[in-house]
């Protein structure tokens, strides 16, 4: 106890010692950690902004004091509240002539302030005065401030300092200097395009981590022109290679592994460059084929690089060897049991099977079992995979699962996605006009209100005009089926306002076509729809429309027209309605049903919503009616043209009426004007830059060193043979072991695996037997659905017992048993150093909190009382609190031998007892030069000491 | 009128241009929700942070240890990683490597625990600053641009030493 009130001290005071942190700090920041709620915290930080908004105003406040008063400006921000009455001391900070002082400055500017924030101003002076400094880490605090703050108006203020610096003797500040650049040519391409050869030559930096950083606007650079950088994928491929045989420095290994994140984005910026390209991707087999052969599966990191390899593989033209090599490490990632990495490996399966189809086949039961996984973001990859390789031949089965799934979703934002996947795979692949109809009522019944308007027109369009065969029949059926379903559906509560318009639009045009269903059961069902949403207009619009139609036809078949008397009373409400779009709809339904058969035939012919309505704009059909007017009398028309002639004289009052509009109306076009001469000028005014002269200046340093640059980019090539020696000895050509050596695993598991398929399928006439008899055997219902997924040769009771298929959830526990026994049991091995199963917010989190041991410590100068005696009370009456405390406050690494390796070995070896991985675990971590302290106290002295 | 036009166009060029950003925000949550550090590299509002953080947290943290480390939110991805109490929360879009921005913020917190020395909450809290600076130097534009302990850590060094 005594112990843990000592570590207290000690992380309180910080591992420097306490170091410019009042004891109003270390408070706040207590009670901020103590803080049980929202609300408690808000208290906290409202009290604090009072506090903060007076010592501001303190005159002659100390420069460290200011430096705490800042951060705990930042703190404020951070936990959602305004700060800015402040800002402007953060702006001043960065003035300060001290280091530390002024990067804390930075920092809260970039933290506080976006880039268009007037504040800015005041800043950029401070930039291009620091850029010069003769300390390098104040060109770096600058530079960082820098790809923050400077917005398109203020590049040029600053440009050409940082042009200057990217020759800077310290590799730290070249590297922040092309960063620099990458985020001016973010924020403004043609400000920097004269500089872009930069990028190229910095590649060949003697540094590598400036060569790191510059990858970064590389891959912009590339992602937006490829042509252009073709060259470079030689460099790329020389630079990857030697990374990989460890020329870099050892300090960018991480977990053994030779700069991963390097390796990385190279992989990104070749797989961009050899996209389709034959080639350039020839260049890089033999060092993807290394990396296959050289990464080490079972580490988190050799996993990243293997994936981006097979991401690369995906957008490149690849030789059998390579996608034979991907295939391999995909169906390693789906084997595993690691939900991360069967989630790689599901992305994976979804790139690669762009290029070859198959490949999903051998992993058909992988992919079941992923897509019935109760992790949500599982199953979306999954579903994404299955978007991908959906064709006309499972289409059924795919586009059902997604609806379901659709249906039990509550984020709109994914279920507007797969509403829209769905509607696109059922337009595309469609087997059946009903099928197709069914899958759109049911994609509008449960997200009507997310999908796209023209989604609905495009039903109606569809039910409208058939499916283009000359098949009258057909298309009757179609509209019938349609007419029928909708009718179901109609009378469910709640239908979505898009859905009610197709189906009032459909039922209008086609509800009485068939002679199945009377026009007062139609019409009856419509003014249903108009009396349950009276609230939608445009449903109520559609409504009366439809209504319309009904007793057109009826009319004009000559049967005898009885309005509902619901009807009647629906037209009197329109009539009077606010709405004068339905007003119009119902005076013109009132008139019609006045009007004779021929009349009401030529108005609204039966079915005739897909005939071209010809538009006569010159009215022709009343030259009689105009002829025999003039004829006794009547002015002839003149025309607006040749009226505009005689306008002043003119008493007709719409022309005067125009005349004047012209002539009072603000005109618009005056202000047009000085637009040209704006965009140039208002950085000038913007910027305060001492020196007059200064925007005369750029044009000259930036076409010297454009062409510069121009006759550099052309020995660019040559040095970059240069860069291969850099980080290595001169010969470093490597003997890489014969790729011929690697045995053609993949073929051979492929076999397995589908001979494994062939006895289940033969077995599944008795599923009974194999399912009680517990063995790893594969569900028959998985099996239907993997054939009928897949179209594998495995199945053949696809037909049979299809429906059922989309129901029911396969029993777990089989197929995938060691999945669903590890996860209870692997964390009690752990449990002092991870505390899984605690719920939040509760008492238990009180005691495993970091700040309960400051608690002891603080108690005497504490200002409430009442909450720190709570707390201690909590605290002792918890048996369980000093060992779960040596949790929280040991490092949060303790987690990291665990999350690194364990995760991956934990299926093995969670039936074992854990020593042997608790040993491997203490290696691991102190190989990595981290100090394990759960369960052994003596290494807690080393905190102390 | 005019400045307040071409602000609102620069903004939409903005998102558009924010699409290909790479790393959008880096932010400690512990496991009561509260944020412990928050660095974004688009812009957004203070509202808009609050929302965020408050969506995410609440997503994240309703998953257990079984489930996969990354969720998808919108229109881009959210990477999260815990360690004992905290949880780092990396969002990314879409076409980032999953795996390898796990392995950053493992690296991350090496790199902390390598200062600080046995790192925990508290360390955060106390030196929000000195997180932040570490931000600095292995993010910028949302790239990852040093990865190398030493060069991270070697500015921090200084400025500590100088005083």
């Amino acid at each position: 106890m005594e112990q843990l009130k000592t570590i207290g001290r000690e992380l309180a005071m910080g591992s420097q010692g306490g170091f410019g942190q009042s004891k109003e700090f270390l408070d706040l920041v207590k009670s901020i950690g103590e803080s049980r709620s929202k609300a408690e915290e808000d208290r906290i930080v409202l009290s604090e902004i009072d506090i903060l908004k007076r010592k501001l105003l303190e005159p002659d406040v100390p420069k460290r004091k200011m430096k705490e008063y800042i951060i705990r400006l930042v703190y404020i921000e951070m936990l959602g509240h305004d700060a800015s009455f402040g800002y402007i001391h953060a702006v001043k900070m960065t003035h300060d002539d001290n280091l530390l002082l002024k990067r804390t400055g930075y920092l809260a500017v970039t933290l506080f302030l976006d880039e268009d924030h007037d504040l800015i101003i005041l800043i950029v002076n401070t930039i291009q005065k620091d850029l010069r400094s003769d300390n390098y880490l104040v060109v770096c605090a600058a530079l960082n401030a820098v790809c923050r703050l400077i917005n398109e108006e203020t590049i040029p203020a600053v440009l050409p300092q940082v042009v200057d610096l990217l020759n800077h003797g310290k590799e730290a500040v070249r590297k922040k200097a092309i960063m620099a650049l990458h985020r001016f040519h973010r924020k403004s391409p043609s400000s920097v395009s004269h500089l872009v050869s930069n990028f190229r030559r910095k590649l060949c930096d003697s540094d590598p981590g400036v060569m790191g950083a510059t990858l970064c606007p590389l891959f912009d650079l590339i992602s937006e022109d490829v042509a252009s950088y073709k060259d470079l994928v030689s460099s790329f491929v020389g630079i990857l290679k030697q990374v990989t045989e460890r020329k870099l420095p050892k300090s960018y290994d991480y977990h053994q592994m030779p700069a991963p994140f390097i390796q990385i984005k190279l992989l990104k910026i070749m797989a961009l460059l050899s996209s389709g390209d034959k080639s350039a991707s020839e260049m890089m087999y033999m060092v993807l084929g290394d990396l296959f052969r050289k990464c080490d599966s079972s580490t988190n990191i050799g996993n990243a690089i293997l994936y981006e390899c097979i991401r690369c593989i995906s957008c490149i033209i690849p030789s059998p060897k390579l996608l034979e090599d991907a295939a391999e490490a995909i169906s390693k990632f789906l084997k595993s049991d690691s939900h991360n990495l069967k989630y790689m490996g599901i992305d994976g399966l979804g790139r690669l099977i762009k290029i070859s189809p198959d490949i999903a086949e051998q992993h058909q039961l992988a992919v079941i079992d992923c897509l019935e996984d109760p992790d949500d973001t599982l199953k979306r990859k999954t579903f994404e995979l299955l978007y991908k390789m959906t064709k006309s031949s499972n289409v059924e089965v795919i586009v059902d699962r997604m609806i379901d799934y659709m249906i039990s979703i509550n984020d709109n934002h994914y279920k507007t996605e797969i509403a829209s996947r769905c509607v696109e795979l059922a337009e595309q692949f469609a087997p059946s006009n009903q099928w197709f109809i069914q899958i759109m009522n049911k994609v509008f019944e449960h997200a009507g209100d997310l999908v796209n308007i023209k989604v609905a027109h495009n039903l109606m369009r569809l039910i409208a005009e058939g499916f283009g065969e000359d098949d009258d029949d057909a298309d009757n059926k179609l509209r019938l089926s349609a007419v029928e379903s909708y009718l179901q559906i109609i009378s469910e509560p709640k239908l979505p306002s898009l859905f009610l318009q197709v189906i009032s639009w459909v039922l209008g045009e086609y509800g009485t076509a068939d002679g199945k269903y009377s026009a007062s059961y139609i019409s009856g069902k419509l003014c249903d729809v108009a009396d349950a949403y009276s609230s939608d207009e445009t449903v109520k619009g559609y409504a009366v429309s439809a209504l319309m139609k009904i007793y057109a036809f009826e009319i004009a078949s000559g049967r005898k027209v009885d309005v509902l008397p619901e009807c009647q009373s629906l037209i009197e409400e329109l009539l009077a309605s606010h709405s004068t779009d339905l007003q119009q709809r119902a005076y013109e339904l009132q008139a019609l049903l006045a009007l004779d058969a021929r009349a009401v035939e030529s108005i609204l012919p039966l079915d005739a919503s897909c005939e071209d309505i010809e538009v006569d704009k010159d009215l022709s059909f009343l030259n009689g009616y105009i002829q025999q007017a003039i004829e006794s009398g009547a002015q002839p028309y003149v025309s607006e043209r040749e009226r505009s002639g005689g306008m002043f004289e003119t008493t007709d009052y719409h022309s005067q009426d125009h005349h004047e509009v012209t002539s009072h109306a603000l005109r618009f076009e005056a202000y047009e004007l000085p637009k040209p001469s704006v965009p140039s000028q208002p950085s000038a005014a913007l910027v305060p830059v001492p020196e007059p002269s200064y925007y005369s200046e750029p044009h000259q340093p930036i076409s010297t060193s454009s062409s510069v640059s121009e006759r550099e980019s052309s020995e660019i090539k040559l040095r970059l043979d240069g860069v291969k020696q850099k980080w290595g000895r001169p010969s470093y050509q490597s003997s890489t072991s014969a790729s011929s050596s690697t045995p053609p695993q993949a073929a051979n598991g492929t076999s397995t695996h589908s001979d494994g398929g062939g006895v289940v399928s033969s077995s599944s006439s008795k599923p009974r037997s194999s399912y009680e008899s517990k063995k790893p055997e594969i569900d028959p219902e998985k099996q239907r659905l993997a054939a009928s997924l897949f179209g594998g040769s495995s199945s053949s009771s696809r037909s049979d017992r299809k429906s059922s298929s989309g129901g029911h959830k396969p029993a777990k526990g089989t197929a995938n048993k060691p999945l669903a026994t590890v996860p209870k049991e692997s964390p009690i091995p752990v449990p002092d150093l991870l505390d899984f199963d605690e719920p939040t917010g509760t008492s238990d989190v009180a005691a495993t909190d970091p700040f309960k041991e400051l608690e002891g410590l603080m108690e005497s100068s504490r200002q409430d009382g009442g909450g720190s005696t709570d707390v201690m009370g909590l605290y002792s009456t918890d048996a369980s609190a000093p060992v779960k405390t040596t949790t929280s406050v040991d490092s949060l690494l303790s987690e990291l031998s665990d999350s690194s390796r364990g995760t991956y070995h934990q299926s093995q070896t969670t039936k074992g007892p854990n020593s042997k991985e608790a040993l491997e675990k203490d290696a691991l971590v102190r190989q990595m030069g981290v100090n394990p302290t759960s369960q052994n106290p003596t290494l807690f002295k080393d905190l102390l000491g | 009128m005019y400045v307040y036009s071409r602000r609102r166009r620069r903004k939409i060029e903005r998102s558009e241009r924010g699409r290909k950003m790479g790393i959008r925000f880096i932010l400690m949550v512990n496991k009561q929700g509260q944020t412990r550090l928050a660095q974004y590299y688009e812009w957004l509002t203070l509202e808009e942070r609050r929302a965020l953080e408050g969506e995410i947290v609440r997503k994240c943290l309703a998953r257990n240890d079984q489930q996969c480390s990354f969720v998808e939110h919108r229109n881009y991805k959210i990477v999260y990683r815990r360690y004992a109490s905290l949880f780092f929360m990396v969002g990314v879009d879409d076409d980032e490597n999953e795996l390898a921005i796990l392995e950053f913020i493992h690296l991350l917190v090496e790199t902390m625990d390598k200062h600080f020395g046995n790192v925990c909450e508290l360390d955060i809290m106390f030196h929000l600053e000195k997180a932040h600076f570490m931000l600095e130097e292995m993010v910028m534009n949302g790239c990852i641009v040093e990865t190398s302990k030493a060069n991270i850590l070697s500015p921090i060094q200084l400025m500590d030493k100088a005083h």
